[in-house]
């Protein structure tokens, strides 16, 4: 025992430690579901209608089942027949009680709802084989009219379920005070009415999904290897859907490549692989392709919006009352009709916005359906309300800086636990400070200059200015804010940490990785909380046998509310040390002291003990105190009882070559608030990939469909996907308010950049046309849109 | 993504491939880069019953002063074409341009003589060749040929090559100090061109133009514009005497819009 002079405090978090993950996965020594293999395993090829609405009329299995290593080849109805499945997939958010939810089997029965929905499915000894048998089903359909947008959903000529009358999903409202939202629009003083789209994405993680489900030959158990965000939400949702007992069910995500909401999900090839594997005694696999994947992995937005602002004439906020009519795609998958939901609360942003009404029409069209993508409802709601800002900046004639301080919740001062309209809390804000610094570090008098020399000389290349500033909700969720919303799951996390006899600690995170770091940020967080190094943590996650309990990873909850578990957890830990400490070194608990993980007696600080040393001796119990447990191990399950409120400001720079209609993104800044950061680095990356995202969505990607339902542009080389190539270098900075929704302090960061960049981007390219008089314009704002935008403003030829 | 069954095949000299085409006929797709044949391959576009691999053909990877002339190995890949000192002062176009294919790891696989062969009118190399006024030599089971660039490229995906014969070399003329551009719009960095335009000055100038038709193309109207000494005015007739695709990114009407302000800007830097 040595004494201790000079504690270390607080070394780890805050640090921005390269991720431990990364080595493993830049050598191409990250293990996917595409690289376990096991013997006797049979692939499933997927024979996928090609028509968007279709009755089967009939199906010929002959010449694929004759095919050359082919095991079997099952239609749907053959599936049906074969009791595989107790209910059709999940829709875990019955947004309403008489929300319309067609049943959704793995496959279709005799009616198929939108281009790629599985008809029939190949079982082959190679992959190869079952796509070449695959081509060999015949399938003969009688075509119905299709519902490929959801203006034609509104009209209702078509439904996209034969046996439905209307096309409509659902209506949600959210409206507090209807009669204050009346009078707010009576007669204001200015009044903004808006419509935007929300176009359809296809999400495009880096990998795309698959499935390995193994059956144990002796046990009549199942372990099922996919790339999902949420192995236990899928663990529990394939035991409901199948009848397959839980506790027989094993459900592992290996390294996932990138999820983006694409993953949280339970799908049809998840069930067939576990139902198939269980009767056959095989594995069973698949492995989606990319151009497949745009038809069997959900996708994200599809929504039209209209909102109006009712300001006085200084432009302060009366009202904002907005209508939504959102795209399902053919069926309600996990939490399709709960993401138009997610956003509703938003609509306000960070204003203080006297009346707020908010609706939601839910439709079901003839397309693959929707579902959560990288900040699922949110950044629709933030684009809206944003877009509204600048275009009633220019109607009360002021800068889009001086709409949204006039506006700003608290006067744009430090608050804590405010209620808004939208009926939630939001937890802290500081948003003034957050303006000016992202102003100061985008030089915005400076492009506000640049802006009006180039307009005065006439050039053919405009600059625009955009800002957006923006809150998000994140941290889902408090568990009973989540049943007021009829979802069906709580929001609550769950770790287990334990100190091993040698020191060393193990953490069990019930909270999922697919791309995030959790294992550095975790040992970032116990390091600290057990005064150990970080290479002294191993983090165990992903696998339902070795965490069995937790909710895994989507709303940027993982800090706020898993790493708030973890926390906890080593809090108990050092508590139950504490214990054997004081006993063994004979002192009263009450005068330890702890840091830097040594235990010392208050005033004699020759007297310490290691954590190190106490782990050993709860190891082997000689010497604990009377009834007390062996082992240092501790779990806790967090159920936070706020959400957390992230916000931010983004300024950028567009410039647009009037020649051609192309927009260059010249500079992005971002200052984003999400409270403590634990890894400065990992918090980086995530707002540079989610800014990129809504990028995306702002100039290159459109999931296009023609009249019949046909997407006409799945390949990558079609669906732009930007690159690195193609966006500047990033400034980001921080302020930091934290969160009082949990003794960390954290917020979220993982969909910040997303919520708000889309905005940005179009708020400058609108900035840079506003002198032909253009105030607004739809996404992505491409270069021949661009064109044609400028021509048409220009009176000339469109 | 995953293609339908077929042989596969070494040839290890252009002879060899001559003779395995002779054997196979239009069953069989000749194998160089595979960044055209491959995509198509895998959305089962295309389904040769027999792939016959050229790649390992090393004799016909080079860069050789051939007097008034570069001349240019069929299997050179992109990339040894535009790191080339020889290309810089002789063909300087064909070099930037084969720097503006796809991404580097496109250029290091991707071949000179297979972006020809395959003939897509979007792809860049070809409208390189035309304003060069290159030629290329196809070698079949009777000999040798010779065939203009401006002859090459004969409609859709189809060329003057016959089905047994492969492009051996590229022929360019030598064009040091002549002015030259290439102008690439596209959305994406390493997309395809949404439409290019390639020009060379000099004696009798040429303008060469991506995806604004079947085929890869020169046009005659700005290259007369530009021999009457019309300068960048030139630039105005680009849009006419085409018939451009229309796709998601552009409607023809745009396609020749940006042709003409392509072309325009082309014309002005290559006089600069």
């Amino acid at each position: 025992m040595t004494a201790v002079e000079d504690p270390i405090t607080t070394t780890a978090i805050g640090t921005p430690m390269k991720r431990r993950e990364d080595p493993k996965l830049l050598a191409g020594e990250g293990k996917y579901v595409d690289d376990i293999h096991v013997v006797g395993q049979l692939w499933m090829g997927m024979v996928r209608s090609p028509l968007a609405h279709a009755r089967i009329t009939s199906i010929d299995t002959s010449a694929a089942e004759a095919a050359e290593g082919v095991h079997s080849v099952l239609t749907g109805p053959q599936l049906q027949e074969m009791g595989l499945w107790l209910a059709p997939l999940p829709c875990a958010w019955p947004v309403t009680e008489d929300m319309v939810n067609p049943p959704h089997y793995p496959t279709a029965i005799d009616e198929v709802h939108h281009v790629g929905e599985i008809v029939a499915v190949v079982l082959a000894d190679s992959r190869y084989g079952a796509a070449d048998a695959a081509e060999q089903v015949i399938v003969d359909y009688e075509p119905l009219d299709a519902v490929a947008s959801i203006a034609a959903a509104r009209d209702g000529s078509a439904t996209a379920h034969s046996e439905h009358e209307t096309n409509k999903a659902f209506h949600w409202p959210l409206v507090p005070d209807p009669d204050a939202l009346e009078a707010a629009f009576a007669n204001p003083a200015h009044h903004v009415k808006a419509n935007f789209v929300q176009q359809r994405l296809i999400p495009a993680a880096m990998e795309p999904r698959g499935v390995l489900a193994v059956p144990s030959p002796m046990g009549g158990d199942v372990t099922l290897y996919s790339a999902t965000q949420v192995p236990h939400i899928l663990k529990v949702m394939i035991a409901a859907t199948t009848g397959i007992p839980e506790s027989k069910i094993r459900v592992v995500a290996p390294a996932v490549g990138g999820g983006f909401g694409a993953k949280l999900n339970i799908n049809p090839d998840e069930i067939l692989a576990v139902t198939l594997a269980n009767r056959l005694g095989r594995a069973v696999r698949w492995t989606e392709s990319r151009s497949e994947a745009a038809f069997s992995t959900h996708q994200g937005r599809g929504q039209l919006q209209t909102i109006e602002l009712a300001a006085d004439a200084d432009g302060k906020l009366q009202g904002v009352r907005v209508h939504i009519d959102a795209d399902m795609g053919a069926y309600m998958m996990l939490i399709t009709p709960g993401v138009p939901l997610l956003g509703s609360f938003l609509y306000t942003g960070v204003y203080d916005v006297p009346a707020f009404g908010f609706t939601c029409d839910g439709y079901f069209t003839n397309l693959t359906p929707t579902d959560a993508y990288r900040g699922a409802g949110r950044p629709e709601a933030s684009y809206a309300i944003e877009r509204a800002m600048d275009i009633l900046a220019a109607q009360v004639g002021i800068g889009p800086d001086e709409i949204r301080r006039r506006n700003y919740l608290a006067g744009g001062e430090y608050f804590e636990n405010l209620e808004v309209p939208s009926t939630l809390v939001f937890d802290s804000g500081h948003y003034g400070p957050n303006l000016d610094r992202a102003l100061e570090l985008a030089d915005y008098d400076g492009l506000r200059a640049e802006q009006a020399r180039r307009r005065a000389a006439g050039e053919s290349k405009q600059l625009g200015i955009g800002m957006v500033t923006y809150v998000e909700i994140c941290g889902l969720a408090p568990s009973r804010a989540l049943g007021g919303l009829s979802y069906g799951a709580g929001g609550w996390e769950h770790a287990t940490v334990r100190l091993l006899p040698t020191g060393k600690a193990e953490v069990v995170s019930g909270s999922t990785p697919h791309g995030q770091g959790h294992e550095t940020t975790w040992s970032q967080i116990v390091a600290d909380k057990l005064g150990i190094p970080p290479e002294d943590v191993t983090v165990l996650h992903s696998d339902t046998a070795i965490s069995p309990l937790g909710l895994d990873t989507y709303g940027s909850r993982s800090l706020a509310v898993g790493g708030v578990a973890i926390a906890a957890a080593c809090d108990k830990v050092v508590e139950k040390a504490k214990q054997i400490a004081a006993h063994q070194m004979e002192a009263s608990a009450d005068d330890l002291e702890f840091a830097g993980g040594m235990f010392s007696v208050s005033g004699s600080p020759d007297q310490a003990m290691p954590i190190q040393a106490i782990a050993f001796g709860a190891f082997t119990a000689h010497n604990l105190p009377d009834g007390m447990e062996p082992n240092l191990q501790e779990q806790v399950t967090f159920d936070p009882t706020n959400f957390v409120f992230p916000f931010g400001t983004h300024v950028c720079a567009v410039e647009i070559d009037e020649d051609t209609g192309a927009v260059e993104l010249l500079s992005y800044v971002a200052v984003d608030d999400c409270g403590n950061q634990i890894n400065p680095m990992i918090v980086e990356g995530q707002v540079h990939g989610g800014i990129v995202q809504g990028v995306a969505q702002a100039l290159f990607e459109e999931a296009c469909y023609d009249e019949d339902g046909n997407l006409t542009n799945p390949s990558m080389m079609d669906y732009l996907v930007p690159s690195a190539a193609d966006v500047p270098s990033m400034v980001t900075d921080y302020t930091v308010t934290p969160s009082t929704s949990n003794p960390l302090g954290v917020k979220g960061a993982g969909e910040a950049g997303t919520i708000s960049s889309a905005a940005a981007v179009m708020n400058a390219v609108v900035d840079a046309l506003s002198p032909y008089g253009v105030v607004d314009m739809d996404m992505p704002a491409t270069p021949q849109r661009v064109w044609r935008t400028i021509n048409e403003a220009k009176g000339g030829q469109a | 993504m995953i293609p339908a069954a077929f042989d596969y095949q070494v040839a290890d000299s252009a002879d060899a491939a001559i003779a395995a085409l002779a054997e196979h006929g239009d069953d069989a797709k000749l194998l160089a880069g595979g960044h055209s044949l491959i995509p198509l391959m895998r959305f089962r576009l295309a389904t040769p019953g027999v792939v016959v691999d050229i790649g390992r053909i090393s004799d016909l990877s080079y860069i050789n002063d051939g007097g008034d002339h570069v001349a240019i190995g069929a299997m050179t890949t992109h990339r040894a074409i535009e790191t080339s000192e020889l290309l810089a002062t002789e063909a300087p176009l064909l070099r930037h341009v084969a720097g503006q294919v796809g991404d580097p790891q496109v250029r290091h696989r991707g071949t000179l003589g297979g972006s020809l062969a395959h003939g897509d009118p979007a792809s860049d190399l070809p409208a390189a060749l035309l304003a060069h006024g290159g030629v290329l030599v196809a070698r079949g089971p009777g000999g040798e040929r010779e065939i203009a660039a401006s002859d090459f490229f004969t409609g859709f995906l189809e060329t003057a090559l016959a089905g047994d014969e492969i492009i051996t070399e590229i022929r360019i003329p030598k064009a040091a100090g002549v002015g030259w551009s290439y102008q690439k719009f596209n959305r994406r960095a390493q997309d395809w061109a949404i439409v290019g335009a390639a020009v060379m000055l000099g004696d009798a100038p040429k303008v060469a133009l991506v995806n604004m038709g079947s085929a890869p193309m020169r046009h005659s109207g700005v290259e007369a514009g530009l021999a009457g000494g019309g300068g960048a005015d030139a630039a105005s007739v680009a849009g006419d005497d085409t018939d451009p695709p229309e796709d998601l990114n552009a409607d023809a009407e745009y396609r020749k819009h940006l042709a003409r302000v392509l072309v325009g800007r082309g014309i002005t830097e290559a006089s600069g």
